[in-house]
């Protein structure tokens, strides 16, 4: 842990003095460095790595000259809870032949020596048969045989090599995803082949129109194009069929019902003028439409999925195992396992992972991943303690009253689940423009007909069926997938991962924007953000608080880290009022002021006006005293994120509210509203999940409402919001709940998100009205009987061909030039950050 | 006759293969995954010529 620093600094500088370490390739740490061997390694996991590899005449991993970026660390557990029966009947498929196989998520897997070592641990360990790595979802699928070697061993192998292991949740979705993109892809692929052969048809039959054919080659290649388009239409193309018939089944209008009258249409007129022998076939145009349409679908959904994907995996992070105590003594246990009546055991710095009461041991927890409050609270034996919070000072033993769904987290996701459910789709630009595009088209297409029945009867038909055909919204249907995908893949790039193309349309309409403070306009930590008093005293408080894990004590090392050690002796902590002990002859006392008045003799004095002082600035107030007297006073607090108030600022400018919607003390949230320069009516503190859940859903009624969190406190309320935004280092629940994911800390890359939608949709304006364009071009020219088949089959690509351009064009979203979009969705998770 | 009418349908068939081969492809899982295999494809078998674990 402590050779971190040392790495980073000295990996900066030009001219390392240290050599690299042979196994990651980092440098080595100068206190690390050995002379007289010909190895040098930065840490003790890298050490271990070589010895495995070099054993097992592995050497060629280091032939591949791809550097680890970080040195082996590995986490030191035992997995146990992977032998389990409840682990296994979730997680293992049994194979035949009395195999077993399971899918992993790695962490750490990173290139190309990666995918070549893992799937060497079959040489490792006997018993694993096969591993096969999926590089870029950091996914390994593991087949062993369980009467040889358990799954708990080869769990600690990779986590020895550098991979901790997590079980992948989520097979399921991923299995109905992956069949789904298969499908499109045999669609994409067919459709592309036959418009292929029915374009190269056209050709020889429009070259035919200018020179001269003969009857029957006409006749026999309209028969052949015939036959291509069939399949074409009623194979790939059913999709918009089934689209329409859904569209005019629940009356909401959707743009597959104008493809789909123009698809039939054309085919419809061709079909029977190929049968006649007279007239324009059209279907060239139907396959080429099958084909563009059905790829601009695909090119979407993939954008889509990758953010999908990151979201998921933070799921397959969360925490796995329990300690629990019984009369066997001590042991892990898959969280599944965990029953009511259990006693765990848990150990400070570890996440609670069953609602339970204190049975045993004091300690003070954080619940701001439940209530948002940065403020630890105290608990004592008999107090009840929630799954999700996080025991900070000292172990504990808990004896579980919930678990799993019933427990309070469990119940908080089933209501972000359901808020998911019930909420309305946002209808896209593309589709409300579809119904009147049918509506319009129908008419003049019905108008000519008559006039043309009035005027020119023998073409009347063709020329109302030509502009059916030729006003198809290929164009239209193309201009949203394309220019949201261009926009999902360059946000993803600056480390925002966009979920769903309509959160980039709710965007352009500015309304609400609802921020959580926790970890959202603040770093979500306890800083030491203001210290009135003398100089001297600093070296005693650091000496006091140096072997304590209270996030006090924490803020105070972090702030003081440089300053000389000292001794302490008959250090005393008290939960929920202070620490005490002597230092170089010297008694010192710091905590709370009552704490400390108490300590001193002073409570029968006159509070300190400084307490109110530090009250209103949102400040955890600290008091010092030296030999019973007070020398110094300290406030804490959780410092606002240095973009916070540009990033609002901005917000504003682009015609968005606002509001503050904390879980945190309301006199902590007028604080930072005020530093925020936010209304002091729009920032409303001590709201528990549900009261955020209404504010949103109430808030909804009058417009857009984007609610930005971290915390699973946040997470229903996300999911109930127009457009729901899971900050970086958040909880999984609102990664998973939120339409747009950001990967990188702070509030600037919500400005860059908010801008970006505005940018995207410019384009998709500019796209839809091109695409018109074309269309009234078209149309007027059918209306007046100059639309050739040839003249309508160029203008056809033309329009979606410019409209591809300005997609690929279009300024949406700056890629960001610490863009790392793989790694992104790989690396940046806050579980990975926190392990040691 | 001209031998069109032969070449085409013949066309056709060698079409239908390819699409027929693709489609197999898609359906058993080719395309998941682009990237692994490429990386796959530089290193050696496992197993053969390696050293055994030294005893």
């Amino acid at each position: 842990m402590s050779t971190t620093p040392d790495i980073v600094a000295s990996s900066s500088t030009p001219a390392p003095r240290t050599p690299p370490c042979d196994h990651c390739g980092l440098d080595v740490p100068e206190g690390l460095v050995e002379s007289g061997t010909e190895r040098q390694f930065c840490c003790m996991g890298c050490r271990t790595a070589y010895a495995i590899l070099h054993e097992h005449g592995l050497d060629q991993y280091y032939a591949f000259g791809e550097k680890r970026d970080a040195p082996v660390r590995p986490t030191g557990k035992r997995y146990e809870e992977f032998d389990h029966e409840a682990f296994n009947s979730l997680y293992v498929k049994p194979l035949r032949g009395g195999l077993c196989s399971v899918e992993l998520y790695l962490e750490g897997v990173h290139c190309s020596s990666c995918v070549w070592l893992v799937e060497r641990v079959p040489l490792l360990l006997t018993g694993v048969v096969r591993a096969e790595l999926d590089i870029r979802r950091a996914r390994a699928h593991v087949e062993w045989d369980p009467a040889v070697v358990t799954l708990s061993a080869i769990a600690q192998q990779l986590d020895v090599l550098g991979y901790p292991p997590h079980p992948f949740r989520g097979v399921a979705a991923e299995t109905m995803r992956r069949k789904e993109d298969r499908a499109m892809l045999m669609r994409i692929g067919i459709a592309g082949a036959l418009a292929a052969n029915i374009m190269l048809l056209a050709l020889a039959m429009y070259s035919g129109w200018f020179t001269g054919m003969e009857a029957e080659y006409e006749r026999y290649f309209r028969l052949v194009s015939l036959l291509l388009t069939v399949p074409a239409l009623f194979g790939p193309g059913w999709l918009f069929f089934q689209g329409a018939l859904a569209s005019l089944r629940t009356r909401r209008l959707h743009i597959d019902l104008p493809i789909a009258i123009a698809l039939s249409a054309g085919f419809t007129r061709g079909a029977v003028n190929t049968i006649t022998g007279t007239g324009p076939i059209y279907f060239d145009a139907v396959g080429l439409l099958v084909f563009l349409l059905l790829s601009g679908r695909f090119l979407q959904n993939r954008g889509q999925r990758a953010a999908a994907d990151a979201a998921e995996l933070l799921g397959s992070l969360a925490p796995n195992a329990a300690r629990v105590v019984d009369e066997t003594g001590e042991r892990e246990l898959p969280v599944e396992a965990l029953l009511p009546g259990m006693v765990m055991a848990v150990r400070a710095g570890d996440t609670f992972a069953a609602d339970g009461d204190v049975t045993e041991g004091r300690s003070a927890t954080d619940c701001s991943l439940l209530t948002g409050e940065t403020r630890p609270e105290s608990v004592d034996v008999g107090s009840r303690v929630y799954a999700g919070t996080v025991n900070l000072t000292g172990p504990l033993k808990v004896k579980v009253t919930q678990a799993g769904e019933m427990s309070r987290l469990g119940a908080l996701l089933r209501r972000m689940e359901e808020s998911a459910r019930r909420r309305a789709p946002v209808v896209q630009l593309a589709n409300s423009i579809a119904g009147w595009f049918v509506a319009v088209v129908l008419v003049v297409a019905v108008i000519a007909y008559v006039y043309g029945l009035t005027h020119d009867p023998l073409h009347a038909l063709d020329n109302a069926i030509a502009l059916l055909v030729v006003t198809c919204p290929c164009a239209l249907g193309l201009a949203t997938p394309l220019a949201i995908t261009v926009g999902i893949g360059r946000a993803a790039k600056g480390g925002i991962l966009i979920k769903g193309g309509d959160a980039i349309e709710s965007l352009n309409r500015p309304g609400l924007i609802l921020l959580d403070k926790t970890g959202t306009v603040t770093e979500g930590r306890v800083r030491l953000v203001r210290w009135e008093g003398a100089e001297h005293v600093k070296p005693l408080v650091a000496a006091l608080e140096r072997g304590s894990n209270h996030p006090i004590a924490i803020a105070i090392q972090q702030a003081w880290s440089v300053i000389p050690v000292l001794d302490a002796a008959n250090v005393q902590q008290t939960v929920g009022g202070g620490i005490e002990g002597d230092i170089d002859g010297q008694h010192l006392i710091v905590g709370s002021p009552v704490f400390v008045a108490r300590r001193i003799g002073a409570e029968d004095h006159a509070p300190d006006v400084r307490i109110e002082a530090f009250a209103e600035e949102g400040l955890t107030p600290v008091w010092i005293a030296v030999n019973g007297a007070v020398v110094a006073r300290a406030g804490f607090g959780d410092p606002v994120r240095g973009d916070a108030r540009a990033s609002i600022d901005r917000l504003r400018a682009l015609g968005w509210r606002v509001a503050l919607l904390s879980g945190d003390h309301p006199a902590v949230v007028r604080g930072t509203a005020q530093l925020l320069g936010i209304d002091l009516a729009d920032a409303t503190g001590g709201a528990s999940p549900e009261d955020k859940l209404l504010r949103v859903e109430d808030a909804r009624t009058r417009g857009t409402v984007v609610m930005v969190g971290d915390g699973v406190n946040d997470a229903a309320a996300i999911a109930a919001a127009t457009v729901g935004v899971g900050v970086h280092g958040g909880a999984e629940a609102s990664m998973s709940a939120a339409d747009v994911y950001l990967a990188r800390p702070g509030l600037a890359p919500l400005v860059e998100l908010v801008e970006g939608s505005r940018r995207t949709m410019l384009v998709i304006r500019n796209n839809i009205l091109f695409s018109i364009a074309y269309n009234v071009l078209g149309a007027t020219l059918a209306l007046l009987g100059m639309l050739d088949p040839l003249i309508a089959a160029v203008l056809m690509p033309m329009s979606s061909l410019s409209v591809v351009l300005t997609s690929w064009r279009g300024h949406t979203f700056n890629a960001v030039a610490a863009a790392r979009c793989p790694a992104v969705a790989r690396t940046d998770f806050p579980v990975a950050e926190a392990a040691p | 006759m001209s031998v069109l009418f032969l070449i085409l349908p013949l066309a056709l068939l060698i079409v239908f293969a390819a699409v027929a081969a693709f489609v197999w492809a898609a359906r058993k899982g080719q395309f998941d995954d682009l990237e692994t295999p490429a990386m796959r494809a530089l290193h050696d078998d496992p197993g053969e010529g390696k050293a055994p674990p030294k005893g």
